[in-house]
């Protein structure tokens, strides 16, 4: 592994991917990308008593299934990277604690799916793993009961709100010969413009998902146009619009070649999700799914994978701070 | 270089589509209009069955109250509210989901510090300054009267 540029690493061998498992609720098995899911659940406590446990279960499933698909046993995985929005990422260590695999407990918010699947990819690169797992879950109930209000609290979302997505996505990756590889990965800074309504967390990670994606760019020599697609996180419909507004401004134009996972997720129109989906199992379930599916099929070649997290916790918007965003991006090829 | 705070503020202004107030302006209107023109017939209900002004003053609320908890477990109070809005809420009807909603959604952390603990937790600001702003008001009332 070497760095080039400022911030890029590239992968001299790169690792792949050898396998990827998504597990979804309900809503998420309704909306446009039902067929890409490996499993999905119409219990929304998933068979459990309560909404933390049934998010660990998505993540343990999703892992059991990753395994299964790559006839993989534990033994196998030396590493777990794992993250998700729960208060001391309970929905992570109470997934994996049965697993017996060194666990490497993560918190990006929503952009954790990019940041675990790098790290893993760095261990496997340096020979401290032979395999890495990656997973990454968030469920609606949980999420909503921490950092909004409860389930049948009557209130009103505004239009810039974004609908949690219940989902989990796994992904192994080491050193071999098949399946798409990561050349390279993109960790990126805090950017804050100081948006502080937890309603539009699409505007307050757009610049974080501008700054990384410009940061590659230069690093790597490379425009949107030598990339077929360029997925991001869970900008939304409102934090999609402000990127290319951004993006623009450095005379960098993806709106062609742009999908967001939030948006690809629901129908915005029959879903009443407002601006999109969001969460860490939104761009997790979408890779694990949707875009891996696209890389194997070869209609996808050589793509940038972006998850975009929003950084607060509902204590600091309580007192008043604004919304710190962040954004790591993959690149994955299939060759 | 990315705008500063300012015109970035500006910026996403222009780019988050506003609430449809019309709609929900008239939505709260007649869901809240609706709930009073109950609570009117629940006033005539009980003063028809011979009940004292003072009975029927404690029984409209109490009614109201307990159909907006039945409501909220039945899942159904958070559905008309997501169209009501203001609708719903501004009426006692709201203090009647605030306070029951956290204890259904809490309970699966125990009957004490669940249940108990988060029971108030969205009633108890409109507890706290409802209970203050009437001692005050009571204290202010006193003083003029007696002047």
């Amino acid at each position: 592994m070497k760095r080039i540029g400022k911030r890029t690493l590239s992968f001299a061998n790169p690792p792949r991917i050898f396998s990827y498992a998504s597990v979804v609720g309900k809503k998420e098995h309704e909306g446009p990308l039902a067929a890409e899911f490996d499993l999905y659940t119409t219990d929304r406590f998933y068979g459990e008593e309560t909404f933390e446990k049934a998010e660990s279960k998505l993540q343990k499933t999703a892992m059991q299934t990753a395994l299964k698909k790559a006839r993989m046993t534990n033994e196998d995985v030396d590493h777990i990277f794992a993250g998700d929005l729960l208060n001391q990422c309970i929905g992570s260590s109470f997934g994996v604690r049965e697993f017996g695999i060194p666990f490497i407990g993560l918190y990006g918010a929503c952009s954790t799916m990019a940041l675990s699947v790098g790290l893993a990819c760095l261990f496997t690169d340096s020979g401290a793993s032979r395999h890495a797992m990656a997973v990454t879950s968030s469920h609606f109930c949980s999420a909503e009961r921490q950092y909004r209000f409860p389930l049948n609290y009557g209130c009103q979302r505004p239009p810039t709100s974004q609908w949690t997505v219940t989902g989990a996505g796994a992904l192994i990756v080491g050193q071999g010969e098949i399946g798409a590889c990561v050349p390279s990965v993109t960790f990126g800074e805090i950017q804050d413009l100081g948006i502080k309504d937890m309603n539009n967390m699409g505007a307050a990670m757009a610049p974080a998902a501008a700054s990384t994606l410009l940061h590659f760019f230069e690093d790597t020599a490379t425009g949107p146009e030598d990339y077929d697609l360029i997925f991001t996180g869970d900008l939304g419909s409102v934090g999609s619009q402000s990127l290319y507004i951004l993006l623009d401004r450095e005379g960098v134009d993806i709106r062609c070649r742009h999908s967001d996972c939030g948006l690809m997720i629901f129908d915005r129109e029959k879903q009443d999700v407002h601006a999109g989906g969001s969460g860490c199992g939104c761009s997790a379930a979408v890779l694990c799914s949707y875009i891996m599916h696209r890389l194997e099929e070869k209609k996808l070649r050589n793509i940038l994978f972006m998850s975009t997290g929003a950084l607060m916790s509902p204590t600091s918007a309580f007192q008043g701070e604004s919304i710190p965003g962040i954004a790591h991006l993959l690149q994955i090829k299939s060759d | 270089m990315f705008p500063d705070k300012k015109e970035y503020e500006k910026m996403i202004g222009v780019q988050s589509p506003p609430s449809p107030k019309g709609k929900d302006f008239v939505w709260a209107f007649c869901v809240g209009g609706l709930i009073c023109v109950i609570g009117q017939l629940l006033f005539a209900f009980y003063e028809m069955l011979g009940l004292s002004e003072k009975a029927v003053r404690m029984a409209v609320p109490c009614t109201l109250i307990f159909a907006a908890a039945l409501l909220t477990g039945l899942q159904l109070f958070d559905k008309i509210a997501k169209h009501a809005g203001a609708g719903t809420l501004v009426p006692i009807t709201g203090f009647g989901n605030a306070v029951v909603s956290p204890a259904i959604e809490f309970k699966s952390e125990g009957q004490v510090l669940g249940l108990g603990a988060k029971m108030f937790s969205i009633a108890g600001p409109v507890l706290v300054f409802g209970i203050t702003s009437s001692v005050i008001y009571g204290v202010l009332l006193m003083i003029f009267q007696g002047l």
